[in-house]
């Protein structure tokens, strides 16, 4: 970011560019203050001139009184990844206005409410008080919902003082109260004063402007949790069970949002799924687990803590071949940890979840449009492998609003996998010539067996499920042959796997010097970094890794490339201790290049490591 | 494709949908000899022949312990689930969601349900879920040899454990508390009535919790403990003769007498028959079997009956106004939105 030149002293512009388009600004609030409704206004009147955006909301643990921030970057690239430092601030909370104000870069912008009693400490920035206060008892509004309003003021002053479109403000207004032209209107009202307030009374000093452009169209704006929900909406969920837990209930509550309209049988207009919130997650898996063995596309959604209790169903589930989707959209642990901020430390976990040897099958989105596809893809994994499938998103991608391409209609008829129905059951009867049916014995010689459910009424359909041991039958066995043939035989189900999931991302530069690998919500960020690198002349090839077990092209790349950045946010390095599994012999080409602080990385930050090593 | 009868010459008697009770049995129990479970077991294949319901319309679940193996041992042509422990509810509720129109039979023990699976059963219960939840209740872990269960009374002696220091946990109290609609006490030693439950929870379209007392002969059969047969023999008060009448039978009741019989009909039009013995009692006032339990513990009495029913409250499936055709058949047309619906909920993203 170049330093603008300022001169305080008579207040005139700057000498430098003016910066367009391209900048980030913190709205620093009190949690509980209503501040959501003006931040997303903002946003979406910004989306709505053109300009590509980004809005993430670094909120805490609490329901009313603590700080909050949202940060919102525009950038006319495209960039979509977290900034660590701030243009501009605006600053509504008193108790973090020393803070704030240290956040800013040299020659950036501070509005701050005028009765927030402190002084400014830079004499490297600009600043202009607001009078929030004043302005929200002019407004026409009940004095109970002017603690509410209060946040439109910033959004009046912000729109003059950057240029944001009045009409685009409106249109947000609009959308935010699903056009209740009374809410609407009101919140507008304080925005036009705050705004002609602002063209009376201040002088701009700063460089900072937006411009209409050309930068978001075909796209949308979303976050992952509701991208999700969509995807396995179109994918035909029938059955959801969750527990309430941050940054997952979004998820589920987007499922009961849609799920009315969109889910009707189109012949008899009745329902055509259930959603049940549980007890808790022990019981919410279970409850799914019992679901997909009876034939639903089924699905669970949870963070970490809730993930934990879920292990005990989860090795069940696998061992009895039972499809069931399960998202976990990740915070910080251990423990309660961090419950409000963001990781991807849950990799490891999920990749051994259960006790005795088990196996799961993965999927890793990486953009909001990704989390609509494996939304409904899940699905037919689950049910092709007869597994557990995981998803995992984090609280980044899953709550946060981003601009992403539009979700895609799947052009792929549902995979319903080897399930058998009465006809089904005669044909393949007929196709084994007098021999047995069993619903745990590979007929296909691809590790999975064909299974039926319950209603069934072929008189052969029948077998009895259970996570003890037992044969290709699913009769009881501890005979000691047996056990081992049905373990093995359920692992090569996924090698089998292998071909039904989503294969990495690979983009390649030529004369690259090494490579990078990632996955999820990160991918934003390393490829800024790429770009920063790129201009340094540092040109670099990338692996966006999407599914685990990982496909050949996982080890072929990192085979390929001496020295493999792993960037990812956690302590351990999770993501390269289940690469140096997968290719030992290549692991000493593996980086760890992890870190985690609740909050998504930043290309600098990742530029920054990988320049260090480069030395 | 419906189920065939069996095909072979003997002359069984067949129920009115031409199958014999041998299409109703499972494999040959593995548990003890003269385990309680057996004869329970033994009880739900009488029920399910007399009711003549097809075993492909029934599903049978159970979690983990003694009592939970017992489902291969009867219904042997129905679909079944041997879960985990304590968490047998949860299956059975996802699982039920699949087929709506299908009955089901639990089959849970004492630590099983009481203990490690309190929670989901009490939450089960208050979701009505259309099933019969048996709980073989002996008091005892069987399978892990012989350690108390949360039903022990408080007092108890077992040769590898000392003597139970805490107060038991009653399964029909904790149900009644959970505004469970169907609630019985039965006694393994008693099958009769054990048979007439198990029809008329059958019938019951919502949660039907059967607590049967069913001793286990190899860990705890001390004649002084409710929990054995000697006691239960000596002191099973029944409150109650229940009688269950099939829809479209003629009640007869013998000894008939005014004021002596109070009838409550079922979903399915069938008819449970209550023939008064000494108290008078009303099997639908959830208060007064909770006063009864309460006089039944402090008398120590093994008291049993249906001691309450609700024949009113809609079960989870009414509530979630499921469809009388199975969710798991439906083909992707009726599963998959249309292609225009996500342009329009493309275009509401923002």
């Amino acid at each position: 970011m170049s330093l603008p030149q300022v001169d305080l002293e008579t207040g005139t512009r700057s000498k430098r560019d003016p910066i367009v388009n391209n900048f980030s600004i913190s709205i620093s609030t009190v949690n509980g203050s209503g501040s959501a409704t003006a931040n997303s206004t903002i946003l979406r009147a910004l989306f709505k001139m053109g300009i590509p955006v980004n809005g993430k909301n670094i909120f805490p643990s609490n329901i009313q009184g603590l700080p909050t921030w949202y940060n919102i970057r525009l950038s006319k690239e495209g960039y979509l990844a977290r900034l660590d430092n701030n243009d501009i601030v605006i600053a509504m909370n008193p108790t973090t206005f020393a803070r704030e104000q240290q956040s800013i870069i040299s020659g950036g912008v501070l509005f701050y409410a005028d009765d927030i009693k402190f002084t400014i400490g830079r004499d490297d920035i600009i600043s202009y008080a607001m009078p929030v206060k004043k302005l929200t008892k002019e407004a026409n509004v009940p004095a109970n919902l002017r603690e509410y309003i209060a946040n439109m003021v910033y959004v009046g002053v912000l729109a003059e003082m950057l240029g944001i479109d009045l009409d685009a403000i409106y249109q947000s207004l609009d959308l935010h109260f699903k056009g209740k032209k009374v809410p609407v209107d009101s919140n507008f009202e304080v925005v036009k004063s705050a705004a002609k307030w602002a063209s009376e009374n201040l002088v701009k000093k700063d460089i900072y402007r937006v411009e209409k452009m050309n930068g978001t169209s075909g796209c949308i704006m979303a976050d992952g949790n509701t991208a999700a929900a969509l995807g396995a909406i179109y994918g035909g969920v029938q059955f959801a069970a969750w527990y309430p837990i941050t940054p997952a209930s979004s998820l589920a509550e987007e499922l009961i949002q849609y799920l009315p309209t969109l889910r009707k049988d189109p012949l008899t207009g009745k329902t055509t799924y259930a959603v049940v919130q549980a007890e808790d997650e022990i019981a919410a898996i279970g409850m799914a687990t019992g679901a997909g063995w009876g034939g639903l596309r089924s699905m669970t959604s949870t963070s970490g803590p809730g993930l934990s209790l879920m292990a005990e169903y989860l090795g069940m589930a696998y061992f009895a071949e039972i499809p069931v989707v399960v998202w976990d959209v990740q915070r910080v642990g251990p423990s309660t940890g961090l419950p409000t901020r963001t990781s991807q430390a849950d990799l490891t976990f999920v990749n051994f979840v259960g006790h005795g040897d088990t196996q799961y099958i993965i999927l890793l989105p990486g953009s909001v449009k990704e989390c609509f596809e494996f939304g409904w893809r899940a699905f037919d994994i689950a049910e092709r492998i007869q597994t557990p499938v995981l998803v995992l998103s984090d609280l980044d991608l899953g709550m946060n609003q981003w601009m992403s391409d539009k979700f895609e209609y799947p052009e792929v008829s549902m995979d319903r996998g080897k399930i058998l129905w009465e006809d089904d059951m005669d044909k393949l009867l007929e196709r084994l010539k007098g021999a047995e049916w069993g619903r745990y014995l590979d007929i296909d010689g691809d590790g999975i067996p064909y299974r039926t459910v319950v209603g069934n009424r072929h008189p052969k359909s029948v077998y009895f499920t259970r996570g003890t041991g037992h044969d290709e039958y699913g009769h009881y066995s501890e005979d000691p042959e047996v056990w081992e043939r049905i373990l093995n035989r359920i692992r090569a189900k996924f090698t089998t796997a292998k071909q039904y999931l989503p294969k990495p991302i690979i983009r390649k530069n030529d004369g690259a010097k090494f490579g990078i690998i990632a996955y999820g919500s990160v991918d934003p960020a390393v490829e800024e970094a790429r770009d920063l690198l790129a201009k340094a002349g540092i040109l670099t090839d990338y692996m966006r890794v999407r599914s685990i077990p990982f496909a050949p092209e996982v080890g072929e790349f990192i085979k390929e490339h001496s020295k493999n950045y792993v960037v990812e946010i956690n302590r351990d390095g999770q993501l390269k201790q289940l690469l140096t599994l997968e290719t030992p012999d290549y692991a000493t080409h593996l980086i760890q290049t992890s870190h985690i602080d609740g909050l998504p990385l930043t290309a600098r930050w990742v530029e920054e490591q990988i320049l260090a090593h480069e030395g | 494709m419906i189920d065939q009868p069996a095909t072979s010459i003997s002359r069984q008697p067949t129920n009115a949908i031409g199958l014999t009770r041998s299409d109703y049995r499972g494999a040959p129990s593995t548990l003890c000899q003269g385990c309680g479970h057996n004869s329970i077991s033994a009880q739900i294949i009488a029920a399910c022949y007399e009711l003549n319901i097809p075993p492909d319309q029934i599903i049978k679940f159970s979690g983990i312990g003694c009592s939970s193996k017992s489902p291969t041992y009867f219904l042997g042509r129905s679909f079944g689930f041997n879960g985990l422990h304590g968490r047998m509810p949860s299956l059975a509720l996802g699982g039920l969601f699949a087929n709506t129109t299908l009955k089901a039979v639990g089959v849970s023990g004492d630590g099983d349900t009481a203990s490690i699976g309190l929670g989901q059963f009490k939450h089960l219960v208050r979701r009505n879920l259309p099933m019969v939840y048996i709980v073989e209740n002996n008091g005892v872990y069987g399978l892990t040899k012989g350690q108390f269960s949360a039903t022990a009374e408080q007092g108890l002696n077992l040769k590898r454990e000392g003597t139970n220091p805490y107060l038991p946990v009653d399964i029909c109290m904790e149900a009644l508390v959970a505004h469970a609609t169907f609630v019985a006490r039965s006694f393994a030693g008693d099958p009769k009535q054990v048979k007439e439950l198990l029809k008329a929870a059958l019938s019951h379209n919502g949660i039907a919790v059967l607590d049967i007392i069913s001793p286990c002969v190899t860990f705890h059969n001390q004649d002084y403990s409710i929990h054995s047969y000697a006691f239960g023999k000596d002191h099973e008060a029944a409150l109650h003769e229940v009688s269950y009448v099939p829809a479209r039978e003629e009640i007869t009741v013998e000894d008939f007498e005014e004021g002596t019989v109070r009838e409550v009909e079922l979903h399915d039009g069938s008819v449970v028959v209550f023939k008064k013995l000494e108290t008078d009692y009303d099997p639908t006032d959830r208060w007064q079997a909770l006063r009864m339990l309460e006089e039944a513990e402090r008398n120590n009495w093994l008291l049993t009956g249906l001691f309450y029913l609700d024949t009113k409250e809609p079960s989870l499936f009414d509530v979630f106004a499921m469809p009388d055709y199975p969710l798991n058949r439906l083909p992707e047309s009726r599963l998959r939105p249309s292609r225009e619906s996500l342009d329009k909920i493309n275009s509401m993203m923002l």
